[in-house]
């Protein structure tokens, strides 16, 4: 009896937890040497927003997907897993870049983005739609229907609303500036509030 | 399912760091640790999806850490740290820290799980794996057996005889919060 309870205890102590402090400086020396082997497919970071927390993924290309919280951040990385590849870390240093132009945009101090986007998410029309809403200025906006013509489609009204509730890159491709015909906010993947919040963001400006 | 590799590391990063100590001394447990996670990654997308990850993750890090030992031109079994020998090495009873550079590590910070990983390095070599895989690596004593080489039975009593030595060098093991 006494034998099984000194197990017990050695093996407490070697089941101890360990320093969180060590497995962050590890997690992070990990991050460094899978960018050098080139085996970091995907790099994610989360950051916090007037408009929740957001999600920001990239592969060495570039942003792949920026998600909203309501998007389920856990069911969003798994998509990247399955869809992209199962080699993904949280490692916000390629995100750099991208936390910062978000950052400068909710303070109001950027209006345009200058980042290498990577649209592996997006196919066909969909895709054609999602890499034209960059031409919609900041602080305007358009009509499904006028974003239909845009890409030389004008029956194509209802797939240019799907291609935008699809986007993969809401904020920093902006789907939030298409609006219904009769000036109606429409959907969107972040949620109304988040689209309000976009839209008076930029028309305060 | 496969899940995000990020998952892997934040489930079984603690599971694999302790494997590591157990098998290496503190700061080569920490290129241990790194090496097994950089090859899991690299291997990861093939590995199947009715794996246990925790035992393939154990394996890496077995043969990481055989691998670092030879480099820096190391015995993985130095005879003189039997813990019997080891014991009269020290003022304290517990023994000379690791001779050959294995565990206890002069520069190494002492944490305050630092004594028992030094007994724990203090056992011959099949004792000291054979508790690491079964008790950190939660692996069945069939799979043990197959890395050690020899039986089944013989794995599961390296196992016992580890814990008894360790009970015998490790006071903290006998009267609880005594071990300081």
């Amino acid at each position: 009896m006494s034998d099984h309870r000194s197990d017990e205890d050695v093996l407490s102590l070697l089941s101890a937890p360990v320093d969180p402090e060590t497995l962050a400086r590890l997690h992070g020396r990990l991050e460094r040497a899978a960018q050098s082997a080139d085996l970091l497919d995907v790099a994610y970071r989360i950051v916090d927003s007037p408009v929740g927390s957001l999600l920001l993924a990239a592969t060495p290309q570039g942003l792949v997907r920026v998600a909203y919280q309501c998007e389920d951040h856990d069911r969003v990385l798994q998509t990247l897993t399955d869809k992209i590849s199962p080699r993904i870390l949280r490692a916000p240093g390629r995100l750099d870049q991208a936390a910062r132009e978000l950052e400068e945009y909710f303070e109001r101090r950027r209006t345009t983005f200058d980042l290498p986007l990577d649209h592996s998410l997006s196919h066909g029309f969909r895709k054609l739609v999602q890499s034209r809403l960059p031409t919609i200025e900041y602080g305007q906006t358009r009509s499904y229907g006028q974003v239909a013509e845009l890409v030389g489609s004008p029956r194509a009204v209802r797939a240019v609303g799907s291609a935008c509730a699809t986007n993969p890159l809401p904020v920093v491709v902006p789907c939030h500036r298409v609006l219904r015909t009769d000036g109606t906010l429409g959907g969107y993947v972040g949620g109304l509030e988040a689209k309000t919040t976009l839209l008076s963001l930029e028309a305060t400006a | 399912m496969k899940e995000p590799f990020e998952n892997v590391v934040t489930q079984h990063g603690a599971t694999v760091l302790r494997v590591c100590r157990a098998l290496l001394a503190l700061h080569d447990a920490e290129d241990a640790w790194s090496e097994t996670f950089l090859s899991a990654m690299r291997a990861y997308p093939g590995l199947p999806e009715t794996a246990n990850v925790e035992a393939w993750l154990v394996t890496i890090a077995r043969r990481k850490a055989i691998d670092l030992l030879r480099a820096s031109g190391r015995n993985p079994v130095p005879v003189e740290m039997l813990p019997e020998t080891a014991a009269e090495g020290g003022p304290d009873g517990r023994g000379a820290p690791g001779a050959s550079g294995l565990l206890g590590d002069p520069a190494a910070p002492g944490g305050p799980d630092g004594d028992v990983w030094e007994a724990v390095g203090r056992l011959p070599d099949k004792q000291r794996q054979a508790i690491t895989f079964r008790y950190l690596g939660g692996m069945p004593y069939e799979e043990i057996s197959a890395i050690l080489g020899g039986s089944v039975q013989a794995a599961r009593r390296a196992a016992a005889d580890g814990m008894k030595n360790l009970r015998r060098n490790y006071p903290g093991a006998r009267t609880k919060g005594a071990a300081r």
